[in-house]
């Protein structure tokens, strides 16, 4: 720890070493709040609860002092959805990124929140893949409690919430469909927590291509396959016009107590060169 | 362009009173830097049965506000027995804008309809004001507004004068603002109940150097179109 203190007397200045070391290992097994005895400082954050921004206030100074961030898995992405005349079919790109490597060729962006509702995520990998296990548990447990089948607005009420108690940093933009009692929904989540409800969405870095095709040919009274040619499109087009989305096209048709998950229903990005003569790495290589 | 700014409504909002209610209007463009994320949202906001609200600012936190609100006076009618004054949905909407002023970015017109005092509007803009009004108008469209309803408004108008005035005046904040657009969607709450309306863009009265519309050429040609890609 070292001499803390301002050099007064011997004493004293002891005394207030050993203090420092107390708070400083409570604050490690991160117990009480902490009473720092030098006036001017009060309580922890820990005191109130609730999320602490001090670490983005940190690392937006770090930014600024020129420190590069670590690179995070991000799924650049095409994610979109529509409603046909049966229910919701949702559509996503495979490919992760890492700035600029693909990390993940075949990644899976559809979730799982209720046997009636998927979740398409676009953002931070590891943001979509926790928020929305979170929400699919609570859920569950949900389910347990009332006895009935998840409503779609129940899990948009519960991501929203979550989200704007996050204030935007947790990187999320999510595409949430399903059929419930009420009938087919389709809403869009935001990482600041706003929401719309749309016949159509489209999220994610390849947003803009997949949009464009939506808007050109979608009607309403779809059947369900022009209804997944035209998801199938949609992808499509973000996969060959956005470099953060590629790969295959997953798709997810969800109707009145029944629900399709299609893994890799096109695969327009086949591997096209192997070696003929094999590869031979030896072993431990 | 930055998909992960924050959605915000560039917005045209709008809150008349006539004689015997009120008339709420707005637009429908939901923006997100330059990308117009929901070019039909719905900005009219129900809080209770005859209060609603006019949403502008942060997406976000115009959507929070709104439903700790209107579970609030859900609350206060199930205590006082009898539907919610306007004056008590503005003043809850107006403590959390206040309290929470330095984290919410959000202004609010709510209007509506009671017993007591007829049909009100409530102005509550970015800091937590509260402002009791004839007619008010927030959003960015708004300032090219001002000067129209010095001259447009006026006292005891009747309820079809006080809409075309709402839909005229949106309509052209629409022409001259470019984070508003879309639709123009109205909400008439009087002692009968409420109505909502619908404009869409293509039937509003065009202004000073507007083009007719034009259905688009995809539409013309989409019978004979080739698939763009082989599936």
């Amino acid at each position: 720890m070292g001499m803390k203190g301002n050099g007064s007397n011997h004493e004293c200045s002891r005394e207030r070493v050993k203090g420092e070391e107390e708070a400083a290992a409570e604050l490690l097994l991160c117990r009480e709040p902490i009473r720092i005895m030098s006036k001017g400082e009060v309580d922890y954050v820990h005191a109130r609860g609730g999320f602490s921004f001090d670490s983005c206030r940190r690392n937006e100074m770090l930014l600024n002092k020129g420190l590069k961030p670590s690179s995070f898995l991000k799924t650049g992405t095409t994610i979109v959805g529509l409603i046909f005349q049966d229910g919701v079919i949702l559509g996503a790109d495979t490919r992760a990124t890492e700035g600029p490597i693909v990390a993940d060729k075949n990644c899976e962006k559809i979730h799982y929140m209720a046997p009636n509702i998927y979740c398409c995520g676009a953002g931070t990998a590891a943001d979509t893949e926790a928020v929305t296990d979170t929400i699919s548990s609570h859920l569950k447990l949900h389910r347990y409690h009332t006895a009935r089948e998840s409503r779609v607005v129940t899990a948009l009420t519960l991501l929203k919430s979550h989200l704007f108690r996050y204030q935007g940093h947790v990187s999320a933009a999510l595409v949430l469909g399903g059929v419930d009692v009420t009938g087919p929904h389709l809403h869009t989540i935001y990482p600041h927590g706003s929401t719309d409800s749309l016949p159509f969405a489209t999220m994610g870095s390849g947003s803009l291509a997949a949009m464009a095709v939506f808007e050109s040919k979608y009607h309403e009274g779809l059947s369900r396959d022009e209804g997944v040619k035209l998801v199938c499109e949609a992808i499509c087009s973000g996969i060959f016009n956005d470099l953060g989305s590629g790969s295959n096209v997953d798709i997810c048709v969800i109707t009145k107590g029944q629900k399709e998950y299609l893994r890799n229903h096109l695969l327009p990005n086949p591997r096209t060169y192997i070696s003929s003569k094999g590869y031979s790495f030896s072993k431990k290589t | 362009m930055d998909l992960n700014a924050p959605h915000s409504m560039g917005t045209t909002i709008i809150g008349v009173t006539y004689d015997g209610g009120v008339v709420l209007g707005a637009d429908s463009r939901t923006s997100t830097g330059m990308y117009v994320a929901n070019r039909a949202s719905d900005k009219i906001t129900q809080l209770t049965d005859n209060v609603y609200i006019c949403r502008s600012g942060s997406a976000a936190d115009s959507q929070i506000v709104s439903d700790y609100v209107r579970y609030f006076l859900h609350q206060h009618t199930i205590q006082l027995g009898q539907p919610a004054t306007v004056k008590v949905a503005a003043n809850l909407v107006r403590l959390l804008s206040y309290n929470n002023k330095n984290m919410l970015q959000t202004g609010i017109i709510v209007g509506g309809w009671d017993k007591y005092e007829g049909g009100k509007i409530y102005g509550i803009p970015l800091g937590g004001t509260i402002l009791e009004q004839p007619f008010a108008i927030g959003g960015s469209g708004s300032s090219y507004l001002y000067g129209f309803f010095d001259q447009a408004w006026k006292e005891g108008m009747s309820k079809d004068e006080a809409e075309q005035l709402v839909v005229k005046a949106v309509s052209l904040a629409i022409a001259r603002d470019g984070a508003s657009g879309g639709v123009v969607r109205t909400v008439i709450i009087n002692s009968d109940g409420v109505t909502r309306n619908f404009y869409p863009s293509d039937k509003l009265q065009l202004w000073h150097e507007e083009l007719e519309p034009q259905n688009s050429l995809l539409d013309i040609l989409s019978a004979a179109s080739p698939e763009p890609m082989n599936i």
